[in-house]
């Protein structure tokens, strides 16, 4: 194998989240895992949401990417567990997503509160007031809330924690 | 558990996952405001998902080449296995709202004792649609608090569908010879062990909304035997016309 596991990660580092394509795969933590037997390269990956349309597109991506690469021999392995969570999300790619005016998630996956709606403020991504407010559960994209700033009044996305 | 009852039992998951998913998807584009449209169109794509996995499994189980997109387009009526309450029509919002509300709660509480299934991929499915679930739950619930706490309509309407669909949620916690194999081989979940904890969440929601929660009494069954309601023919026709008039048709 030309290549390391830790080259592998850096080469996956280059494919975006589809939906998001300012945040790369690996940051989002949709790549679980990268393993070399020999010659043959096994790629981990797990949904974000059971019904995200952009797993195919991802999958297509990091198969693109590792066939530009001249890594022939792969497969890519999808699993559900343990589920997707936004606490695997790094710092960096929750600073990037405010960058592009989405809310990162605010609390861990963890959290109480959470089934009985008890949302932590959000605060706003452009103007950083905590004076916001749910406008509705379901965003944009499966993984993100519909919020509005009550200062600048800006509406916006959140990514909701899961 | 004999591999053809955990095919069965996957099955009976996958179809309520999947009718109920083509139910919210008939709000598409119908939807009373933008956001609800959304909002049922993203819990209707959770449910696709979810079917999707199970089916995959379904099919490895099977081993007789059929893939997840045959399970889902290409079986006949008998051979669905969801419990009647899903296959009902939408109705008014107030319906779709209560039916999404009582199926829910006892979903949530039914992923939750999955997720402790002894079956490595039951578990790791149960474990990551729970928390899809949540969210589900939740928009149902504040939406039953919002209209039963609404106007003189809003009340009336949520209370009658409450009424109506009442009689379609024993189902949910009835037990038969595939989930007792499947409880006993330490795969499955009691259901009749859910009813009590489903009613207390149930009655603490319609009180909060000042809503009437109805009396037990007689349960329409049948969905999970394969014994449909006259509705699942015309859902079948509308979500098989593709597959069935073009064989193998691709997006």
């Amino acid at each position: 194998m030309m290549y390391s596991e830790k080259e592998i990660w850096s080469i996956l580092e280059e494919v975006e989240d589809p939906e998001i394509p300012i945040i790369n795969v690996v940051e989002m933590g949709i790549v679980r895992g990268v393993k070399i037997n020999e010659e043959n390269v096994e790629v981990t990956i797990t949904p974000t949401y059971s019904g995200c349309p952009a797993m195919k597109t991802i999958e297509d991506d990091i198969a693109e990417i590792l066939r530009e690469k001249k890594i022939g021999n792969f497969h890519i392995k999808t699993v559900l567990s343990p589920a997707w969570t936004t606490d695997w999300m790094t710092d960096v790619a929750k600073e990037k997503l405010r960058s592009t005016g989405i809310a990162p998630p605010e609390q861990t996956s963890g959290d109480k509160g959470l089934l009985m709606g008890k949302v932590r403020d959000v605060s706003c991504p452009r103007c950083r007031s905590k004076n916001t407010q749910l406008i509705s559960q379901f965003g944009t994209t499966a993984c993100k809330a519909l919020y509005k700033c009550n200062d600048c009044l800006d509406p916006f996305d959140y990514f909701k924690c899961i | 558990m004999t591999n053809d009852q955990l095919f069965e039992y996957t099955v009976r998951l996958a179809d309520n996952a999947l009718i109920l998913g083509q139910r919210l998807s008939e709000w598409c584009g119908h939807g009373p405001v933008l956001e609800e449209d959304i909002a049922l169109t993203n819990t209707a794509l959770d449910q696709l998902g979810q079917a999707t996995n199970l089916f995959k499994f379904a099919a490895e189980l099977e081993g007789k080449g059929r893939d997840e997109d045959q399970l889902a387009f290409l079986r006949d009526v008998t051979e669905y296995k969801n419990i009647l309450l899903v296959e009902l029509p939408n109705g008014d919002y107030a319906n779709t709202i209560a039916r999404q509300f009582f199926y829910s709660t006892y979903y949530y509480l039914f992923l939750r004792e999955l997720s402790k299934s002894k079956h490595e991929f039951l578990s790791a499915f149960a474990e990551k649609s729970l928390k899809e679930v949540k969210y589900h739950w939740q928009h149902s619930s504040d939406w039953v608090k919002r209209m039963g706490d609404g106007t003189e309509e809003s009340h009336t309407r949520i209370q009658k569908a409450i009424n109506f669909l009442w009689e379609y949620t024993g189902e949910m916690f009835m037990m038969d010879a595939i989930d007792q194999a499947a409880l006993e081989a330490g795969y499955g979940v009691d259901n009749t062990a859910l009813k009590n904890e489903w009613n207390n969440i149930i009655s603490a929601i319609l009180n909060e909304a000042t809503l009437e929660m109805p009396a037990d009494g007689w349960f329409h069954k049948g969905g999970k035997i394969g014994r449909h309601s006259e509705h699942m023919g015309f859902i079948l026709a509308e979500m098989q016309f593709l597959q069935k008039t073009y064989p193998g048709a691709k997006w």
